[in-house]
């Protein structure tokens, strides 16, 4: 919280606010890679599923827990004034899909996190973002000691658009980061701009 | 730690939970009296922003709880979003969403774009929020 409160007398501009949401498997580094640019340290929301109330509650595994809790972490960036950018991380279990609806509606764009010593766990997310036209980088996680790939690699084997980037990026570096994050903003710019040419043609 | 399978882990198998197992002491959604939504509320946006109204005298309202309050003076000099709310409170996004349309009711906040804009965002915002990060 900023102290201070503003001038009275002026008429206040309500601040745009936008969402990336930040994907990728378990362990992937969502957290991180949103903690290394946030100006506040991530925050923690959560939802009750029972709340929700979707059938695709699956509680096996926690019998004894008639509730159960989904978490989502999350950063903010103060852009200039009135423009603030939040970064949503999305819950790592598949099974959560329909809490992403919510995040993914209104979203800017995402960041799928992929970790290629398990590439799989980011499919889910893909296939997601695919299905739903939402502009998406992947970002490959260069975690110390897993093996290297070249990005055609790691976009052959998500079996990517050519037009989705892929980066290799390091989650907890701030620059890094920054670049993940600029490169969604154009690919969502290009992205918008495709779907202007095709609406016209 | 636990001779002979004494405390809460047998307290567990007899079906009895203990201590935090039981979960909070009050169940977050006594505090909405068992609402789960608002009427006449949208579902509000994670990142819409409730923000306080300039002149609004907090005594008198004497419906509203202390999680009513707070929210009203955690947005008091800055806007916040659903999102931090709900982490300010360490409350479930769906039991603060309920507070504030309460608040909303009774003219002491207002929020600004409850609902996610349906269109793209303007090229030129976009534009900013490149600026914007690179510049960090």
């Amino acid at each position: 919280m900023k102290p201070g409160r503003p001038e009275r007398g002026t008429p206040p501009v309500d601040p745009v606010t936008l969402k990336i949401l930040v994907a990728g498997g378990f362990g992937a580094g969502k957290t991180t890679l949103v903690g290394a640019v946030s100006e506040i340290r991530p925050l923690r929301t959560e939802e009750f599923l029972t709340e929700a109330g979707r059938p695709v509650d699956d509680l096996r595994g926690v019998e004894g827990k008639s509730t159960t809790t989904v978490a989502m972490d999350f950063g903010r960036i103060t852009l200039r004034e009135n423009l603030v950018l939040y970064l949503f991380g999305t819950p790592g279990q598949d099974r959560f899909w329909f809490l992403w609806d919510e995040l993914a509606t209104g979203a800017l764009g995402a960041v799928v996190l992929a970790d290629t010593r398990r590439l799989e766990d980011c499919f889910a997310a893909v296939d997601y973002f695919e299905r739903r036209s939402i502009p998406f980088v992947v970002g490959v996680n260069c975690f110390d000691g897993a093996a290297r790939y070249p990005a055609r690699t790691v976009r052959q084997a998500l079996d990517l658009d050519p037009a989705v980037p892929v980066v290799l990026c390091d989650a907890r570096e701030r620059e890094s980061v920054k670049e993940v994050l600029v490169e969604v903003v154009g690919h969502a710019m290009a992205q918008a701009a495709d779907r202007r040419r095709a609406a016209t043609v | 730690m636990n001779p002979e399978g004494q405390g809460p882990a047998q307290g567990q198998e007899n079906g009895h939970w203990f201590d935090d197992d039981a979960g909070p002491v009050v169940r977050p959604y006594a505090m909405t009296r068992g609402r789960t939504s608002h009427a006449g509320q949208h579902r509000l946006d994670l990142i819409a922003l409730v923000l306080a109204e300039p002149d609004v005298d907090d005594a008198g309202a004497e419906s509203l709880s202390p999680e009513h309050m707070e929210i009203v003076a955690l947005c008091r000099d800055t806007p916040q979003s659903v999102a931090e709310l709900a982490a300010g409170l360490d409350l479930p996004i769906g039991v603060v969403r309920v507070l504030i349309g309460d608040l909303v009711d009774e003219g002491l906040v207002h929020v600004s774009r409850p609902v996610p804009a349906a269109e793209l965002v303007d090229e030129s915002i976009l534009r900013d929020v490149i600026n914007g990060l690179r510049a960090l």
